[in-house]
């Protein structure tokens, strides 16, 4: 393999003529540019440990020998002076983290979190308690976003044409185009943003809008709320966003509403809707119940007492249905025979006896019509103010983004865009395939793109702007309920990036403006002039205006007037966004590339997802690679059979087959945008399927569906590693779950001396399986990616897993989902094992992990009954790459090669606790101690604490009797526990 | 009775007409010739193809670390931790003849015991690589052995690991002394017939001034008969602990205390097999059909068929256990082995461990060199895939679901088991040429015209 010298150089200022291309193929950056592009990136972690050829280790060794010899005789190292702080800066202790609030932005309304910094360095993101969006809790991508912003694959400078550029060459620039501009009062200038929810930002493009009143401002993003709002529009002729109060509902319908999933938002709903899923005190009150509607398994299905697969296409229908016997004007009754009649007869009866705490909920991706519906049956149930609240959307312009991105699409292809601006987005890879959005942008004269990523459309315009991480800049952001938040910048730009802001204020003309002036500009609006100063500094402290939420909106329905939707005919195609890479902004992510989606447990890959039936009817299996055509378009991708799939029906899945995201991303599954056309974003019908006869090799971490294929029929109960009951069953024996004590049999005498004795309880009752812990426990213990090849020899690093079952019928499952992290326990199978105790019992009961210790047997993990322990075959940690050094949590080792690892039970915070107890002279205080898994966890569903003191609240839950040890058989004693699954099924559809 | 007794007199175990001196010149010429065989010459270049082959997988693993082999989590053990068991219980069938046979004054060991002392110390050679070259970190493998340090930290007894390491140790010591001390009067032997004055001189420093003095023999019985009551008990520890290494484990397959003697039992039936698989071509190629006798080959078949007897039991038991524990998890263990994913490795081994041993009974068979030849590459084979079994089908689905996975040996999974074989058969031919393979002295003790000697080994 030869190296030859790239042609195109990123980052270093060469003087150059315009940028040549030498095929098309190159200059669409397919192989082999791409590859000579990649090899300019800086590493990031590598995409699989595959073997380097001999020869080149070879060359490598007799290269870096004779190098050394020359570097020690010849060269001195140079001389750099160490200045030390004569004064240190007020807090900053080394070793000591600080917590800063900033709030991280999204579509549907921004996410408050809390920064851990070590000496200037963001590491870890937490949830900011205060905030409404948050409750302390976050999501999978507030726990990757220090990953983003150390991704040493971000774009680090300012490009024109290709080539480096400056910041004031670019102000230059823009000087003169607006100048012309103004003169025609901006008839050519375009802007395109992705929602906004920062009301600064959407100030400025309006000012930006008044000063040049013939310009326009379009938003596009791929997953948008667009069918929502259109659904208000139609129910209640306002433009209202839905604020669902779970916590209030003792009736939810789902449809295809994916609310406890890994979704944009999903923070607040998974909180307040497992509040009603907690059983304490051996009691079964206040148990809500949920049913759900949907075409493909998701997190929301798994939680339901009842799911029932149907079409995306046909779920209109059933609304239609439930709405019809609900009494809602204008719905229609189901269709004789229809095969939800029974589901939807119950499911309507049962609201009817909960009015004023039913709830309907519609997902983004049905059609305005079904939120329509939702609505007016909410409306029907006297929910409204009460568990359904209707309040302005957070989001800024209330424009249709499909019908904004097609105006400015047509408007370019017919040459009347002169200057088209983006703020972030990435339209030529997400826009619909229909309107050709790359070949439009060819057309515009003067292209501006800002954004994180030299990405796929950042190639195709003239000034590429490197944009800020949020971690980096000032901003401010409201979040779903209207509160506003303050996005904190945690770290000074790494690239000497530029925010929408700057980008704006130079649009302008009011260059040298920064984020931070015109956000304290609005600011002052907000809290007005007197004492003005205090009341910034609590609100820079808090993350947000205190107070700054929306009053709900009254609404009064309208009669539904929509004609029904066709049922879909043939099959059915439906795009939905990637749990964890969501619309593809986050391709670029290690932890999230690999963390195994929650119903699939597939990582590295987006499959084609059809049903066991679907795919038997067309003799496939998992990993054929088919060709999908729809609507003319086709794409290949690999079929991966999901039960509790709707027959006739594909899901594609979007976010994957990145060109350009960046080493990790590049070339990761297939695009589905290629087939995501304006008139079918969500889904449409009459895809067709043709077997290519190639396979394609799929990266699972669990292969096994069932978790009691290895035991006997009348043992299943008993055994299964998740245990279930009914909430009658519950009711009659709340000791249902619990088996005989088990005696402790242990030779050895029992060791807790410590102080404490730590434990943790998950409640299966209230995880959703969303995956936040997983993300969190990769961010705090520094575990290593280690791409797919290893993946799929089973090598995962996670210290977490949430394992998946499925049981029953194929066609529609119960789904059941379990994190399992180290049991801790006390008679642990693998520390009798390690032969030079690297792994030991500490005095509070934790399994320690001695790393310096370990030399790596791996008899340990082979005796874990539970196979939570993580071998590092190769040097997976990424010793290379620096910028990700800093993101590390400083607190724990970075693993080297032959070592055992494992959950800890986060140890470093039980040290930082327990130094700050002693200090004091204290106990450590229940609660003081919060894991990473546990801190993040939406549902509140993991508990830590000691289990010594029977005060506690993970003493408390242990006392619970639905509380159970995993395969406790064993005499293992593990000392996290489980409380068991109690669902609460409707009896009138329980055969 | 005593007309009997004539009647069903084994076979001899040595070749008429053999006097003294022939025996000598026949074992002794087998070294000292300087017409080496052309196919020595071949075995020690395709062998040491092979220990080449096997250096590199060595310094690959070190360099690149074992995640060059098939194994992952839930199966973290694989071919390394397969070879070891398998090696070690190879070698065990030298231990057995060179000690307990000469405990119990079994007179045909004396010509396969030497041979079988060599493949013994290769053996636990190989063996001795995996355990070493499995760990995560060889260079700190050292860590296994109590030796003071800076850290205040010392070994966990508990561990069944650490067992091996003294297990393991003690016996390749043992048996390397016991070969050794054993070949001390033949290679004065070979000192004595050198006639090139290097030879002469190698031979002379290895056979530490022997003499052939009365007071030297008497010296000599009184040591072999101290190393062989030293080794005796080390066969049945040896693989009794590495036979803990499952046995203190918590997976199903291998929390059983069936193990320690049916991993004993295993290793003879190993042991013998091998024995078999290297002493006839070896008996073929050096014309040594007067030392290695029929009778030899019948004994050597007679204690496979216990043996392998043995073990059938033990396979009958850790079924009757999984059901009789009532433990679901023994139970699906089972289920699993037989209709699993490795279901062919399982039905494959009792084919060569149980079924195909069987045909020992018939005393043609044992008399037919090629049918034991086949029997004993079966067992090979079979005891192999027992350890496969044992290993990996245990690992590979234990009791959550979940994470259960497969093992698929990759190119340095087979590159390091091939290699090892290859040091096996370079280290065993560098021995048949270079010492003598056979105990002349004790061989020339089995000449019928009575002692050369007032040995205690030739009367019975």
């Amino acid at each position: 393999m030869s190296h030859e010298a790239p042609e195109t150089t990123l980052s270093s200022s060469r003087p150059s003529s315009p940028r040549m291309w030498r095929s098309l193929a190159e200059f669409h950056g397919q192989e082999p540019f791409e590859q000579k592009l990649l090899r300019e990136h800086p590493k990031q972690t590598q995409k699989s440990f595959d073997p380097p050829e001999r020869r080149d280790f070879l060359k490598l060794m007799g290269a870096s020998l004779a190098l050394a010899g020359v570097s020690a005789s010849c060269t001195k190292q140079p001389l750099e002076k160490l200045v030390p702080w004569a004064k240190n800066p007020e807090q900053l202790l080394p070793g000591k983290a600080l917590f800063f609030a900033t709030s991280m932005p999204w579509s549907s309304g921004a996410i408050g979190l809390l920064v851990e910094s070590h000496m200037g360095r963001p590491t870890k993101c937490e949830g900011n308690a205060d905030h409404p969006a948050s409750l302390g809790a976050t999501d999978v991508w507030s726990q990757a976003a220090v990953l983003g912003l150390y991704d040493p694959d971000r774009s680090q400078s300012i490009l024109y044409r290709g080539r480096p550029a400056t910041w004031s060459s670019f102000m230059d620039a823009m000087k003169q185009t607006m100048t012309e501009q103004a003169g025609k009062q901006g008839s050519g200038l375009r802007v395109l943003s992705q929602a906004v929810v920062s009301p600064t930002l959407a100030a400025q493009l309006r000012e930006l809008l008044a000063k040049y009143p013939k310009a326009a401002w379009h938003q596009w993003q791929p997953a948008n709320r667009d069918n929502a709002r259109a659904g208000a529009q139609l129910a209640f002729g306002q433009d209202v966003e839905l604020q669902p109060r779970f916590d209030k509902a003792d009736v939810v319908v789902s449809l295809e509403a994916d609310f406890l999933s890994s979704t944009p938002g999903n923070v607040r709903s998974i909180r307040e809707f497992t509040s009603r899923r907690k059983l304490r005190g051996g009691k079964a009150d206040g148990l809500n119940r949920l049913y759900v509607l949907e075409g493909r398994p998701t997190c929301t299905g798994a939680a339901a007492d009842h799911r029932l697969t149907l079409r995306a296409g046909e779920i209109e229908a059933a609304a239609r249905a439930l709405a019809s016997k609900l009494g809602v004007s204008g719905a229609v009754p189901a269709p004789s025979g229809a095969a939800f009649a029974a589901w939807v007869e119950a499911a309507a009866k049962d609201l009817s006896e909960h009015k004023g705490s039913a709830l309907v909920v519609a997902g983004e991706s049905q059609p305005p019509a079904v939120h329509a519906i939702a609505h007016l049956i909410n409306e029907k149930l006297e929910s409204i103010g009460r568990c359904a609240q209707y309040l302005p959307p957070a989001e800024f312009s209330g424009s249709d983004n499909a019908q904004s991105l097609a105006t400015l699409a047509q408007d370019m292809k017919d040459g009347k865009v002169e200057v088209l601006v983006m703020l972030s987005g990435n339209p030529v890879y997400d826009a619909p395939a229909d309107l050709e959005f790359g070949v439009a942008l060819a057309k515009v004269p003067l292209r501006v793109h800002l954004s994180q990523y030299r990405d796929e459309t950042s190639e195709l315009v003239d000034w590429h702007l490197n944009e800020t991480h949020f971690l980096e800049s000032w901003s401010d952001a409201r979040s779903a309920d209207g509160t506003l938040g303050i996005v904190q910048p945690l770290i000074a730009p790494l690239y000497s990036g530029k925010s929408a802001h700057e980008v704006l204020a130079v649009l302008a003309d009011k260059p040298g403006v920064s984020a931070y002036d015109t956000l304290r500009e609005n600011a002052k609006k907000l809290l007005g002039e007197a004492e003005f100063e205090r009341k910034w500094r609590r609100a820079v402290h808090d993350g947000l205006f205190a107070g700054s939420a929306a009053a709900p909106v009254s609404v009064s329905g309208r009669k539904l007037e929509v004609p029904a939707a066709p049922a879909p005919i043939g099959l059915e195609i439906a795009f939905r966004t990637d749990p964890f890479l969501h619309d593809g902004r986050f391709a670029n992510h290690g932890w999230l590339l690999e963390q195994p989606r929650p119903m699939t447990m597939l990582s590295w890959d987006n499959v084609i997802q059809l049903s066991p039936a679907t795919a038997e009817k067309l003799d496939l299996e998992t990993s054929d690679v088919v060709e999908v055509a729809f609507a003319g378009r086709k794409l290949t991708g690999p079929v991966f059979v999901t039960p509790g799939h709707a027959d006739d029906a594909l899901t594609l899945t979007l976010g994957f087959g990145r060109r350009k995201a960046g080493n990790m991303g590049n070339g990761v599954g297939y695009d589905a945008y290629a087939l995501r056309t304006s008139s079918a974003l969500s889904q449409g019908s009459g895809a067709t399927l043709r077997k290519t006869g190639e396979t394609y090799a799929l990266a699972t971490t669990q292969e096994h569906d069932k978790m009691d294929t290895n035991l006997p029929e009348n043992l299943r109960e008993e055994l299964s590693p998740v245990r279930v009951a009914t909430v009658d069953h519950f009711r009659e024996n709340p000791h249902i779950i619990k088996r005989k004590e088990q005696e402790n049999t242990s030779l050895y005498a029992d060791r807790n001396k410590g102080e404490y004795a730590w434990g943790m309880v998950i409640d299966l009752n209230a995880c959703t399986a969303c995956g936040a812990c997983v993300t969190a426990c990769s961010a705090e213990n520094n575990t290593p990616v280690v791409g797919k090849t290893e993946v799929m020899r089973g090598r995962e690093m996670h210290w977490l897993r949430i394992d998946r079952y499925f049981q029953g019928d194929p066609k529609n499952p119960k789904i059941y989902t379990q994190p399992i992290p180290c049991m801790q326990c006390e008679n642990a199978p693998c520390e009798t094992v390690c032969p030079v105790a690297a792994t030991s019992h500490s005095p509070e009961g934790l399994n320690d992990m001695v790393y310096n210790r370990c030399i790596g047997t791996r008899y340990c993990a082979n005796n874990c009954p539970y196979k939570v322990r993580r071998f590092n075959f190769y040097l997976y940690s990424d010793y290379d790459s620096e910028t990700l050094k800093y993101g590390r949590n400083p607190d724990v080792t970075v693993r080297s090669r032959g070592v055992m690892e494992k959950c800890t039970y986060c140890v470093q915070r039980i040290n930082r606790a327990n130094l700050a107890a002693k200090k004091e002279d204290r106990k450590i205080r229940d609660g003081e101690i919060r894991t990473a898994c546990q801190a993040v966890c939406p549902a509140d569903a993991i508990v830590f604490g000691d289990i010594k003191d029977p005060k506690t609240a993970v003493s408390k839950l242990k006392a619970e009797p639905q509380n159970y040890a995993l395969l406790e058989e064993l005499n293992t004693r593990p000392r996290t526990t489980y409380l068991a699954r109690v669902t609460n099924p409707n009896r009138e559809l329980e055969s | 009775m005593s007309n009997k007794t004539t009647d069903v007199e084994p076979p001899a175990l040595i070749g008429p007409g053999h006097s003294l001196a022939s025996v000598t010149d026949k074992i002794a010429d087998m070294v000292l010739t300087k017409r080496t065989p052309l196919g020595w010459w071949l075995a020690i270049a395709v062998s040491g193809t092979f220990v080449g082959i096997l250096g590199f997988t060595v310094l690959s693993l070190f360099f690149r670390g074992v995640g060059l082999w098939g194994i992952n989590n839930p199966v973290g053990w694989g071919f390394a931790i397969i070879n070891f068991v398998w090696w070690i219980g190879i070698g065990h069938a030298g231990t057995l003849i060179s000690a307990i046979l000469l405990l119990l004054r079994q007179g045909w060991r004396t010509s396969i015991n030497r041979a079988a002392e060599a493949m013994t110390i290769f053996a636990v050679m190989c063996a001795g690589m995996y355990p070493l070259m499995h760990t995560g970190r060889p260079w700190l493998a050292f860590w296994m052995l109590p030796l003071p340090n800076s850290m205040g930290m010392w070994q966990n007894f508990r561990s069944p690991l650490i067992w091996d390491v003294f297990a393991v140790s003690t016996y390749a010591t043992v048996s390397l002394v016991f070969w050794y001390v054993g070949m001390v009067p033949d290679l004065a032997t070979l000192r004595d017939r050198a006639r090139n004055i290097w030879v002469k001189r190698a031979y002379g420093a290895l056979c530490l001034g022997w003499r052939g003095a009365a007071s030297h023999w008497d010296r000599y019985e009184i040591a072999s008969l101290l190393l062989a009551g030293l080794s005796a008990p080390l066969v049945v520890s040896v693989h009794t602990v590495v036979s803990f290494d499952f046995a203190a484990g918590i997976i199903p397959g291998w929390h059983t205390t069936i193990f320690p003697p049916y991993f004993v039992a295993g290793a003879i039936f190993a042991g013998f097999a091998m024995v078999l698989t290297l002493m006839l071509p070896l008996r073929a190629w050096y014309r040594l059909e007067d030392f290695i006798t029929e009778r030899h080959l019948q004994n050597m078949g007679k204690v496979m068929l216990a043996t392998g007897l043995i073990v059938a039991y033990g396979y009958a038991i850790e079924g009757f256990m999984a059901w009789y524990s009532g433990s679901a998890y023994e139970q699906f263990m089972l289920t699993n082995r037989l209709t699993g994913p490795y279901k062919y490795e399982y039905w494959s081994l009792l084919l060569c461990n149980i079924l195909i041993p069987q045909i020992m009974w018939s005393k043609k068979a044992r008399s037919s060199v090629w049918m034991l030849f086949f029997v004993s590459m079966s067992v090979n084979i079979g005891m192999w895939l027992e350890r496969f079994v044992i290993v990996v089908i245990s690992l590979h689905r234990d009791f959550l679901p979940s994470s259960w996975g497969m093992y698929h040996p990759t190119l340095y999974d087979w590159s390091m088991f091939l290699g090892t074989i290859g040091f096996f058969i370079f280290a065993f031919s560098l021995f048949i040429r270079f010492l003598p393979a056979i105990a002349i002295f004790e061989v020339r003790g089995l000449v019928p015209r009575g002692p050369a000697r007032p040995g205690k080994s030739t009367h019975h």
